[in-house]
């Protein structure tokens, strides 16, 4: 059983020393999404579990000072996750090595199935140390990438404003979607910044819009779609919305697919010469 | 976005321009006695890369009908690439703006030279005229002076 796989392994990784602690997912509660566990004894590895409420994108505690004082860590990642990993390893925050990565191939999680399971175009991750497990249900055949931004731009632009200004008014600012997020991995995140104050910090539409901006546009042709930010959000602002319209709009003008070429230079902070400027005059 | 004493209504452009190109093509067109309209306000930046996109979410807010964005044309910067990474930045920013349902036909972007004075003249005038004739753009602005809470 791909479980037992799981944990053998992470004993293993333990035992022989190849690791200091195991990041994975632990038990929850029936009807919750695991937790994340952080393992470093041999034993401990009983706790670790694989199911299709593993949901959570695990790669964000790589960036957490607490963890790395842990000492090298293994990570468990499914391919969505794993892509996370590798704009990390982009953008030079982290040193591949000094993490053991065990990829997970992914039937999909949530119950039912997530959106972004549904369109999954790979569902084992690439770029791992080792891959546990495979494919047994593959993704929904009839469900493309873009097929709730599809819907969603053919509402006219003052419909769209209509929809964000209902969805944002509802957002309470408790950054749930900044702290989940592999890639919000800044020191100290522009909202924090007070002089001057850029974005307004009260929970009011005009902070709100300026805040999804942001933090969209902080994401652009970044973003791995691990949709955990959509997950965290509390009042559940579809912000997967935002991202998808992000990363759509990269693979259209640049060709590039976020977190799936380790060699790749990260696409914004870079530039190239015929980069497409129809639109400017 | 505020009446004119007369009662016509006379749109506010804000162009966000770069110190070494734009400007100076504004400059020019001062100096050439070109007339363009007195609608614009310029913000002078040190350079189209150094942008950031929520100065023109600011704009936006603070009443702006149109927005230009101006700087040197690809190979002129004067910090060679900053108006190459600018470039790259407003591709996704426009499609992110057009997701969140801005109006699209009120945030403008040109390359404007020094020796550009009547292209700067050109470019204000026709964008000044096609936001006169769509009205103001209170949509976004209006957004900003609800509180939620």
């Amino acid at each position: 059983m791909l479980e037992q796989k799981l944990r053998q392994t992470c004993r293993e990784l333990l035992a022989n020393g190849t690791v200091k602690v195991i990041i994975g997912y632990g038990a929850a509660p029936a009807g919750q999404a695991t937790r994340a566990v952080f393992i470093t004894t041999p034993e401990g590895v009983e706790q670790l579990v694989w199911n299709d409420r593993c949901e959570a994108n695990l790669v964000a505690y790589l960036k957490r000072p607490e963890v790395r004082a842990l000492g090298k860590p293994a990570i468990v990642v499914k391919a969505c996750d794993e892509r996370a990993l590798v704009v990390l390893q982009q953008e030079a925050q982290l040193e591949r090595a000094n993490v053991f990565v065990i990829g997970m191939a992914c039937d999909g999680i949530g119950a039912p199935r997530e959106a972004k399971c549904r369109s999954c175009e790979d569902q084992v991750p690439r770029f791992c140390d080792v891959v546990l497990g495979e494919v047994t249900k593959p993704a929904d055949a009839a469900s493309a990438r873009w097929d709730e931004l599809a819907e969603f731009m053919k509402k006219s632009p003052e419909e769209r404003m209509a929809y964000w200004q209902q969805e944002l008014a509802r957002c309470v600012k408790c950054y749930a979607c900044r702290q989940v997020c592999p890639l919000c991995y800044c020191q100290r995140c522009i909202v924090d910044k007070n002089r001057p104050t850029v974005i307004s910090t009260s929970p009011s539409l005009k902070g709100n819009f300026a805040w999804h901006v942001t933090r969209a546009f902080h994401l652009a042709a970044r973003c791995a779609g691990c949709d955990a930010c959509t997950r965290a959000c509390p009042v559940g602002i579809n912000l997967r919305l935002l991202n998808q319209s992000m990363a759509k709009a990269t693979e259209e003008n640049f060709q590039c697919r976020p977190g799936t070429d380790p060699q790749a230079q990260p696409l914004i902070g870079n530039y190239a010469t015929g980069d497409k400027e129809e639109f400017i005059r | 976005m505020s009446a004119h004493p007369t009662g016509v209504f006379e749109p506010k452009v804000i162009a966000y321009v770069c110190n070494w190109c734009t400007y100076l093509g504004a400059d020019l067109a001062g100096t050439s006695r070109l007339e363009y309209p007195a609608n614009v306000r310029i913000v002078r930046l040190p350079c189209t890369g150094r942008i950031d996109f929520n100065l023109l979410i600011k704009g936006f807010e603070v009443g702006a009908d149109a927005i230009l964005v101006s700087g040197c044309h690809p190979g002129d910067c004067h910090y060679t690439s900053g108006n190459f990474h600018a470039r790259r930045r407003w591709i996704l920013f426009r499609q992110l703006l057009d997701t969140m349902g801005f109006d699209m036909n009120r945030i403008h972007f040109a390359w404007i030279s020094a020796a550009e004075g009547k292209k700067f003249q050109h470019v204000l005038t026709d964008i000044v005229e096609q936001t006169r004739r769509m009205g103001p753009y209170a949509a976004y602005s209006k957004i900003c002076e609800e509180v939620s809470c």
